[in-house]
């Protein structure tokens, strides 16, 4: 089995998260980028790559660059939705590999709900969104049941089914106390949580919070002279398959099946050999056609795979262990937010919600209508 | 009739596509170069990336791939709620979004629809469908 070391992550940092009126989109990045570079025992000089997305500036790199005081020499942004930071991880890795640099750092920041900016409807339809737009489709919850229904008629998936994942998600916010909910829930609870979009539920929905957060990765040779415990970065994939829920080419076959397959290639694992797996919940039916396409289960088994709470704590298959975008946090483009886990759960660093003895992880995002998705696997010595 | 839907910004590629909806004409691609039908319109064939595509007169039947009923929705749209947004399968193999129209209990995956033009806000005239009749589906 190859396993090869290809780089490093040393550090990782949330911001101040939840509801921060009192922040800007540049402090909460300021504040995860200065932790994760500290924990690390890096310095801001010793950033030579950065890595940003978001929708808060026409380049994102230009003004939090010049805001922090870098000036990288390579430089990537990337924005495929919130599987973004996971394919940065895995450009960082490519650049680090050939030799471009060192030390890349990888932001994110939103201040969506302080600013109230969801749910505006604009008053134009452009270039391809023209065909779509007019026709009142709530975006993205509207094209994620547009998958739920379509996935529930191909294979008998049930809304009880769905909401397990609701509800197990919770159960591991009960043990993060930075988790924005952390009131246990039934599956009750979400069946009778008000309608969103049929079939999904407002409980099927993920949060809408502010936050920000910071990985480091950095080469094997910089990783000997960090604080932490490196976190290697072992395989990682990436695709994206369409930008209008109307051209996915299967609604229930995510780009899971490519960029999964990819990343657990490179990394040559198998399924069986993942301890703790961190997947993009945006909705509760994200995490059932990710596990699909990435081959936990095959196609249409999602249902009975999650239910009897499986990826609740204690279970065979701890999933979303923070409590996810669904209960944890969820700033819009959540993926950076994964990484973090997932490198503290095989740091060990977990307390109550540890996965025992946790050696490798899957991470997965997955951005946009289910358009992009980025595959990272990470594993520790 | 609502008022602000989004407006289509007509352009090189779509504008025959929305003259035809004023006109009552659903009108999508057909490339010359490997016969497939293509929507929403573009310059280039995606299956063949041929730039032999031309206009044709959809038959404007098709069959409900996949739907949703809209229950929370924002601006313009929300005077709607509960509303029925679908994919639809247009009988040439290209697949758009689109409302339903009708009675609620009729719509359902694998239903035979047809188009129906409807002014959504002034000016403003969308492929809307409806659920055909037992009698008349096929």
């Amino acid at each position: 089995m190859r396993r090869d070391r290809l780089a490093a992550i040393v550090g990782v940092a949330e911001s101040e998260l939840g509801e921060t009126p009192h922040r800007t989109v540049l402090q909460l990045q300021a504040q995860a980028a200065k932790a994760a570079l500290a924990e690390a025992g890096l310095e801001k000089g010793d950033v030579d790559a950065l890595f940003c997305a978001g929708n808060w500036a026409w380049s994102t790199n230009l003004m939090l660059a010049e805001y922090l005081g870098i000036t990288p020499r390579y430089t990537d942004t990337t924005n495929i939705g919130g599987s973004s930071f996971e394919a940065h991880v895995g450009h960082a890795v490519a650049g680090i590999q050939a030799g471009l640099f060192d030390v890349a750092l990888i932001c994110y920041g939103s201040t969506q709900r302080s600013q109230r900016l969801r749910g505006h409807v604009p008053p134009d339809a452009p270039l391809t969104e023209q065909f779509e737009r007019p026709f009142g489709l709530p975006t993205p919850v509207g094209a994620y049941a547009l998958a739920a229904m379509r996935h529930m008629h191909e294979y008998g998936t049930t809304s009880e089914q769905l909401a397990e994942i609701a509800v197990a998600t919770r159960k591991w916010a009960t043990l993060n106390d930075k988790a924005f909910m952390r009131e246990p829930i039934t599956i009750e609870d979400v069946l009778n949580s008000r309608l969103i979009c049929e079939p999904l539920h407002l409980l099927d929905c993920c949060l809408v919070t502010d936050g920000g957060g910071a990985v480091v990765v950095v080469s094997e040779r910089v990783a000997q002279r960090c604080r932490t415990r490196p976190v290697w970065v072992l395989g990682h994939g990436e695709t994206h398959t369409h930008h209008t829920i109307a051209n996915m080419p299967d609604l229930t076959t995510t780009g899971a099946a490519v960029s999964g397959r990819r990343a657990m290639e490179m990394a040559g694992v198998r399924h069986d050999e993942i301890d703790v797996v961190e997947i993009y919940d945006s909705f509760t039916i994200t995490v059932l056609l990710t596990l699909e396409a990435l081959g936990f289960c095959k196609p249409g088994e999602g249902g009975p795979f999650v239910s009897g709470q499986r990826t609740a704590p204690g279970g065979p298959f701890p999933m979303n262990t923070n409590g996810g975008g669904l209960s944890y946090c969820h700033p819009g483009m959540y993926g950076i937010f994964l990484l973090i886990e997932a490198v503290r759960q095989l740091r060990g660093e977990c307390g109550s919600r540890q996965v025992p003895d946790a050696r490798l992880a899957l991470v997965h995002g997955t951005g946009g209508v289910l358009s992009s998705t980025a595959t990272v696997i990470l594993g520790r010595d | 009739m609502a008022h602000g839907i989004p407006r289509p910004v007509e352009d090189a590629d779509s504008r025959p596509f929305w003259e035809g909806c004023r006109e009552g004409v659903l009108r999508i691609q057909r490339c010359a170069s490997c016969g497939r039908h293509v929507f929403y319109p573009r310059l280039l064939c995606p299956h063949c990336f041929s730039d032999q595509l031309s206009w044709v007169e959809a038959s404007g039947a098709g069959r409900i791939h996949t739907y949703t009923v809209v229950h929370r929705a924002f601006g313009p749209f929300q005077a709607d709620v509960p509303y029925v947004v679908a994919l639809v399968d247009l009988d040439e193999g290209v697949r758009m979004m689109t409302r339903i129209l009708g009675d609620r209990s009729s719509v359902r995956i694998g239903a035979r629809v047809r188009v129906e033009f409807v002014e959504a806000d002034e000016g403003l005239v969308l492929p809307y469908f409806r659920v055909m009749d037992e009698a008349t589906a096929s």
